[in-house]
Order: C-alpha cells, then sequence, then structure tokens
C-alpha cells in the first residue's frame, strides 16, 4: 500500500529573479517582470516589487498569488503601525514584520521567496533575505528566485563579501557607488536572461537614496 | 434634567417613553469642548477647540484621520472617542483589505451606529459618551455625519456639537446655502468663523483650534498650527475693517501677495494678543 499522493497542489511557480544590493548610502532592489506558469508566459510585464514603506521595498519571486496576499497584509499592518505610531516603520522594523508574518503561516507557508531593502535608521542600506518560512538574515547584497543559482555566485565575486566569521565583524555592504551599483545589477540580470528561461522580457531596478525612491526599466532578452 | 427613578438602568423605560441614561450621554456631549463640521461639493472641513486642562498640559486629540477619504471630531468622552476612532479605523483597513476600495462613509457611520445601539440595549454597558462628526468622500462626494450615542445619525451640511455650539449654528445656518460651492479657502473662513463664534469674545489663535481637510484629490490632513493662524490672520483683518460678511474676493486677491502681508499680519496679530497672554483659558 504506497502513500497516497495529492493530485492537486495549492501552489504554483511564476518564475522570475529578484535581486538587491547595500551601499553605503543607497539600496539597489531589482526584479524581472515575466510572469510564468510551467513552460509559458503569462504576461511579459508584471511587477514582483512593492513598497512597503518609505525607505522599504520588497521583491518577492515565487507564487504570485501568495506574493500579493503577503504584500496586502504587510501594507495593512503597516497602516496600523503608522495610526498607533505616528511615524513609517524603519526597514529592520519591517524586516522582522515579515519575519513574523512568514513564520505565522509556518505550516502552510507563503511560497514566497523574498528579498527587503531600504535605508536603516542611519540612512545606511540595509538588505535583507529570507527563506518561505520566516528564517532572515540582515546581508550586503542577496539574490532569489528561479535565476538566484545564477546570479548569486557572480554577486559573491564581484561584491567581495568578508567572511561573518572575521573579528572584528566587517561590514557587508559594497563600497560601490550607486551608479556601480546600478550597472552591477543590469549586468547580472543580462547573464541571468540568457541561461534561466524564467528570467527576461524587462527589468525593474528601485533605488531607494536620501533623496528618495527612483524607479527604472530595462529592456531584457524575451525568449 | 432633573434625577427620577427611572434613570439607574439603560435598560429602564420611563412612563413617557425615554431612556434617561442615554439623554444624560447626550449630556456629556454637550459638556464637551466645541467641534465643527462643514462641507461643499468637494471638500469637507473639520474644526475643534482645544481646551487644556490648565496651561502645564497638553491639549487633547480631538480630530482623527480615519482613512485618507474619511476623518472624525469628537466632542464629549474623548477616550471614548478614541476608542471608537480606533475601531473605524480597523473598519477602513479590513475594507480596504477584502475590496481594494475606499469604505464608502455612510456604510462606516451605519456601522458606527450599530455599535452605539448596542450599548443602550445591555444592561451590562453604558453608552459612549461622544458625539462625532465624521467627514468624508466618496462616490457621491462630499459627505458629513453627526453619530450621536443614542445610535442616532444624520447628514448635515454644516453642523456644531459641544460647549457653545449653539454660538456656531446660529453662524453657520445664516450661511449655509453658499456652501456647497464654496472653495477650499471660503470653507476654512468659515470653518474658523464658526469656531470664533463659540469662544465667546476670546481671541482665536492657531494654538487654540485644530482644523482639518479632505477633498477630491486632496487626502484627509491636519493643517499645520502656522497655516492656520495665517488664515485667521487673512481673515479676522478683514472682519474688522469690512464687516461681518466678508467677500471672497478680499480673500481671492490677497492671495497673490500672501507672503508678503502674512508677515505683517503675523506681527499684528503678536501685538493684539500680547494683552490676552495674561489670562487664563477658560473653564469648559
Amino acid at each position: 500500500m504506497t502513500k497516497q499522493q495529492a493530485n492537486w497542489s495549492p501552489y504554483d511557480n511564476n518564475g522570475g529573479s529578484c535581486v538587491a544590493i547595500a551601499g553605503a548610502d543607497y539600496c539597489v532592489v531589482a526584479a524581472d517582470t515575466r510572469m510564468s506558469t510551467g513552460y509559458s508566459i503569462l504576461t511579459r510585464d508584471y511587477s514582483k516589487i512593492c513598497k512597503l514603506a518609505d525607505k522599504c521595498v520588497m521583491a518577492s519571486s515565487g507564487f504570485q498569488a501568495d506574493v500579493k496576499a503577503l504584500q496586502k497584509v504587510l501594507a495593512a499592518r503597516h497602516l496600523i503601525y503608522q495610526q498607533q505610531h505616528n511615524k513609517q516603520m524603519s526597514c529592520p522594523a519591517m524586516g522582522q514584520l515579515l519575519s513574523n508574518t512568514l513564520y505565522y503561516k509556518r505550516f502552510f507557508p507563503y511560497y514566497s521567496f523574498n528579498v527587503l531593502g531600504g535605508l536603516d535608521s542611519e540612512g545606511k542600506g540595509c538588505v535583507f533575505t529570507y527563506d518561505a518560512v520566516g528564517s532572515y538574515e540582515r546581508v550586503g547584497y542577496s539574490s532569489q528566485g528561479s535565476g538566484s543559482t545564477l546570479i548569486m555566485p557572480f554577486l559573491d565575486n564581484q561584491l567581495k563579501s568578508p567572511s561573518p566569521l572575521l573579528l572584528p565583524a566587517l561590514d557587508a555592504v559594497t563600497p560601490l557607488s550607486e551608479s556601480e551599483a546600478v550597472d552591477l545589477v543590469k549586468t547580472v540580470f543580462a547573464s541571468a536572461t540568457e541561461r534561466d528561461i524564467y528570467t527576461g522580457d524587462k527589468l525593474e531596478i528601485v533605488v531607494l537614496n536620501a533623496e528618495g525612491i527612483r524607479r527604472e526599466y530595462i529592456e531584457l532578452r524575451k525568449d | 434634567m432633573f434625577r427620577n427613578q427611572y434613570d439607574t438602568d439603560v435598560t429602564t423605560w420611563s412612563p413617557a417613553g425615554r431612556l434617561f441614561q442615554v439623554e444624560y450621554a447626550m449630556e456629556a456631549v454637550k459638556q464637551g469642548s466645541a467641534a465643527i463640521g462643514l462641507r461643499s461639493k468637494t471638500h469637507v472641513v473639520l474644526a475643534c477647540v482645544n481646551k487644556a486642562n490648565s496651561e502645564l498640559s497638553s491639549h487633547q486629540k480631538k480630530i482623527f484621520k480615519v482613512d485618507d477619504h474619511i476623518g472624525v471630531a469628537i466632542a464629549g468622552l474623548t477616550a471614548d472617542g478614541r476608542v471608537l476612532s480606533r475601531y473605524m479605523r480597523s473598519e477602513c483597513i479590513n475594507h480596504s483589505f477584502t475590496y481594494e476600495s475606499p469604505l464608502p462613509v455612510g456604510r462606516l457611520v451605519v456601522q458606527l451606529a450599530d455599535k452605539a445601539q448596542v450599548c443602550t440595549q445591555r444592561s451590562w454597558k453604558r453608552p459612549f459618551g461622544v458625539g462625532l462628526l465624521v467627514g468624508g468622500l466618496d462616490e457621491s462626494g462630499a459627505h458629513l455625519y453627526y453619530n450621536c450615542p443614542s445610535g442616532n445619525y444624520f447628514e448635515y451640511q454644516a453642523f456644531a456639537i459641544g460647549s457653545r455650539s449653539q454660538a456656531a449654528k446660529t453662524y453657520l445656518e445664516r450661511r449655509f446655502e453658499n456652501f456647497v460651492d464654496s472653495s477650499w479657502d471660503d470653507l476654512i473662513k468659515d470653518a474658523l468663523i464658526a469656531t470664533r463664534e463659540t469662544l465667546q469674545g476670546e481671541k482665536l489663535r492657531s494654538s487654540i483650534c485644530t482644523v482639518a481637510v479632505m477633498g477630491v484629490g486632496e487626502p484627509f490632513h491636519i493643517l499645520d498650527q502656522e497655516t492656520v493662524q495665517q488664515l485667521i490672520d487673512k481673515f479676522e483683518l478683514v472682519v474688522e475693517d469690512e464687516g461681518p460678511a466678508a467677500e471672497p474676493d478680499a480673500a481671492a486677491a490677497e492671495e497673490g501677495a500672501e507672503e508678503g502681508d502674512a508677515a505683517e499680519q503675523g506681527g499684528d496679530a503678536d501685538q493684539g494678543a500680547a494683552p490676552d497672554q495674561g489670562v487664563a483659558p477658560m473653564e469648559i
């Protein structure tokens, strides 16, 4: 008697890749805009990036229905926070909230692989990377999604992250300038688009710095 | 009203068919400091008088943002008002979450009224001791509602509640027919004049009043003290020169020269206010 297998799954993978890079006084968050299912493309123009607070942006890849639900929950929670505290949530605070929200559904998870990017209370760039159930860590850069296996090693090579074993602890935030970081992101996505079938169409780049939030779109290969 | 044998419980009717506890709750609203609301076709203005218990303490918050398109001004037990505002905010967030659209004011007001009614029909509860002026925008335009502790609600073109509100209502009754087509400036000017009426002679300063606006394309926001003082200065001098029915033209003409004038008027207002500063704020 073999174990019964489910003949229906509540999840689907809509593919796509996300990246975030933290700088000394900026943060770059980027994701492609292709939404797929199986070997088909659903749309070439879907944003995976969501602004959660003035200084906090989230990019999520995975099952976009769960991503949308997660974004709505966080937006509502942020509204409540603002009404109670009379101020915007900081990026680290939102980071913790996201982790708690994901773990809340530990036994029916949000199929959402997130990177959170923004500025901390000192104005320095911060990036948090998550798994589907809320395990998270503050890092200097990260990628998630179908292209992450191609992107992450390249970011490791270029951004020369110091070992976390070093004492005293060194900042993982990159010394690159904002424009250099944006160029790196464009290069990284161009490469990922070549080999990952789920990544392509357009690249959406969001840059947060002291002046505010800026958005850019770059064309990617559509095959 | 005098004490009688039917006024102990909210669940006891009087032989005349009255619920005294509910009426006493409405008295609590009349004892609170004044709150005023007016609306035009496209905007709603809420104003209130902020009286602190003493010069040492801060003012109580009487105007709350409920959502981008809804705001509320309260009079009476401000603690009850705070709790109801939190309920209203929660309802708006839940509606937006489910329907991806703003909660229509009319619906919110009914929910609030039903909540108030429950407290008039339970022996273990007491009625809310707060009156709420709910202003909001929806697809059918700008609305202003008044919610009673009794669970009743009414829609108004303009209304005032709280102590000495009758003076404001008298002014509003004279002018309300013009409000529908009022401009942003005129609506606020009328709100400030109505607020001044409740002060019974005390000079209107931005430190003792709060003004909030919401309108089509303009999310709810509370005006900062400087803006309010500039607006007060703009019309207060005009009124002294030209009489109570100040023309909108005068206000419009001043708009262009506002920055130069405001500095002068600010100076004048300071000289006028100085003798008043020694006087303690009036008891509510």
